[in-house]
């Protein structure tokens, strides 16, 4: 029997070999949630009468209210500091950053099965990992039990050739994709990702890519991992590992093919309020839309390639006076390396300020909550209305590229054009 | 969970995130379900809350919850007194979640159904009956695992039966 990357992964965790549409109870390596998953997930495993398997690679992140901004939330914060020094388990405290990141940096290994109580835990298929979101109840058994049910998924296979050109980015390539196949396209399915155009791409930019593959409803992402992973696990740890270098079969079955060529990829935007809503910035910069707030974060967005990519746009230039400009480190590892880099700098001299690594503009929680009638440029990962906090302003998602150069013009443009 | 359903529908469109269901500026209310339940669907129909009845049903066209993984999303759904959700398609998450905390969930064609229709389901044969129409559909039927969780009426009570 011939296997994907994910099937091969799933089966490493299942005891046997599988194929796409079987049911398994798989071995999970790492299980995490945040702190706005994880009271509820306490609460399940107390109520199912069970302690930690394993709890040394049980994760608790306090990252998206980080710092509190409510006392509510600072309860909720005490339950998870409190339920980890009892049980063992690994507490990521407030300011230390996005769990997807940290997981990604200092955790995820390549072949590894690893789940989280956020739907943005696909993020580490950039590593190589199988991992996948769930809700707090299903994270509660994998944290009880070390297991998790799943069916495994059928797998699309898109092949990526050529390279990114200059001020595109690996945003531009996850948008351009989400536009088309839409943003159900690829529900209850993996998207695998293969060819030259991968090992072309920095583990940081895989990590966006593969974030983003829950936007067209995947289970998971999955890149193969290769010199650039072990490379960036060294670079990140401090450490060399050694890990088995998983491929696809050759002849393995997938539902459906896709071929996108990084050379031809345009700056994107995905226009309010669907991720598939994408427009080319080339036509949106036409429509003179004037932005209240440019925002650069998040797991998709705020790691040291995309703050290297805005900052040599931005250097020695002002933004807009009419534009806020918040800028958030993806994590504390990404904020000392934007310091040491000058980054930090140049983002303030241009006219910015900096956020507390975390989730919080994202989710509307706070760092930059929108207001009646605002527009925000974010290179975040959802537009859903009220994303930002409210329902009556518009999010426009693109590039670190593109939101730098749409700060200094105080309209959304294409960094091609402008910058 | 009761064998028969009887509710008005409350219809809603495609792609409803879990934003729309459970918005993030409600955060904060995330450890007291019953105040968070006063926001349910808020950003989709601010009305909603105010208009629903015990039993009544949620019914939207394709991708319904799509989004950030909240369990708190069916978890209000549930609480806010909806019989079950009915759409035409589920984003992967939340359909497990709501199977894992007990909401029934339903897969079918949902583009006859309207707003007030008056319908009756029976939750074992997967049956829909839309008695303002008069029309009858199937839903498609859960299988495995999943069938074993919502028998046993959540994930929570399935692993203390020891399943």
């Amino acid at each position: 029997m011939k296997q994907t990357l994910t099937e091969k992964i799933i089966s490493n965790h299942a005891g046997r070999k599988v194929k796409a549409g079987d049911i398994v109870f798989a071995d999970v390596d790492r299980a995490f949630v945040q702190d706005g998953t994880g009271p509820l997930t306490v609460k399940v495993i107390k109520e199912m009468g069970k302690g930690l398997n394993r709890p040394e690679r049980k994760y608790f992140f306090l990252d998206h209210a980080s710092p509190s901004s409510k006392s509510e939330l600072s309860d909720a914060h005490k339950v998870l500091r409190d339920f980890t020094s009892s049980t063992g388990a690994v507490l990521s405290d407030v300011g230390k950053g996005i769990c997807h990141q940290i997981v990604a940096e200092q955790y995820a290994l390549p072949g590894e099965l690893i789940v989280g109580a956020d739907s943005h835990t696909c993020t580490a298929g950039g590593i190589g990992a199988f991992a996948s979101g769930f809700g707090s109840t299903d994270i509660a058994f994998a944290m009880a039990t070390g297991k998790l049910w799943l069916k495994v998924p059928p797998s699309i296979k898109v092949t990526l050739t050529g390279k990114l050109p200059e001020r595109v980015s690996a945003k531009d390539l996850i948008l351009t994709l989400i536009g088309r196949i839409s943003a159900s396209g690829a529900t209850y399915r993996a998207l695998e990702f293969t060819g030259e155009g991968v090992e072309n791409l920095s583990v940081e930019s895989r990590l966006t890519v593969c974030n983003m593959v829950i936007e067209a409803g995947a289970k998971n992402g999955v890149m193969p991992a290769d010199d650039r992973v072990s490379e960036y696990i060294e670079r990140e740890r401090g450490c060399k590992v050694d890990f088995e270098r998983l491929r696809a079969d050759e002849e393995a079955e997938y539902e459906s093919e896709i071929t996108i060529d990084l050379d031809n990829l345009e700056p994107v935007a995905a226009a309010p309020h669907s991720v598939d809503n994408i427009k080319k910035l080339d036509d949106l910069e036409k429509e003179n839309i004037k932005v209240d707030q440019v925002f650069i974060g998040t797991c998709t967005g705020g790691r040291i390639e995309d703050l290297e990519a805005a900052a040599r746009i931005l250097e020695g230039k002002k933004i807009n006076p009419s534009v806020r400009f918040a800028v958030c480190p993806a994590s504390e590892k990404v904020f000392m390396d934007a310091l040491e880099k000058g980054l930090i700098r140049i983002f303030t001299e241009s006219g910015g300020f900096i956020v507390t690594p975390g989730c919080g503009p994202c989710v509307g929680i706070q760092g930059g909550v929108m207001g009646k009638g605002e527009v925000c440029l974010s290179t975040a990962n959802r537009n859903f209305k009220g994303r930002m906090g409210c329902p009556e302003s518009d999010i426009y998602l693109a590039s670190p590229q593109a939101a730098a150069a749409s700060a200094l013009e105080g309209k959304i443009v294409s960094p091609l054009n402008a910058g | 969970m009761k064998k028969q359903l009887k509710g008005k529908v409350h219809k809603f469109g495609n792609n409803i995130s879990t934003d729309l269901i459970c918005p993030g500026k409600y955060f904060h209310l995330r450890s007291d379900i019953k105040k968070l339940a006063g926001h349910t669907l808020e950003d989709a129909d601010p009305e909603f809350i105010k208009k629903v009845q015990p039993g009544d049903f949620v019914v939207a066209g394709e991708n319904f919850g799509c989004g950030s993984s909240r369990e708190h999303a069916p978890l209000i759904i549930k609480e806010s007194g909806v019989g079950a959700v009915l759409a035409g398609s589920f984003a992967r998450i939340f359909f497990r979640n709501a199977v894992n905390i007990g909401l029934p969930v339903m897969e079918l064609d949902t583009s006859g159904m309207e707003s007030g229709d008056e319908l009756l389901i029976d939750a074992e044969s997967g049956k829909v009956k839309n008695l303002s129409k008069n029309t009858e559909l199937t839903a498609t039927p859960l299988t495995g695992v999943m069938k074993d969780i919502l028998e046993a009426g959540g994930l929570k009570e399935y692993v203390r039966k020891g399943l």
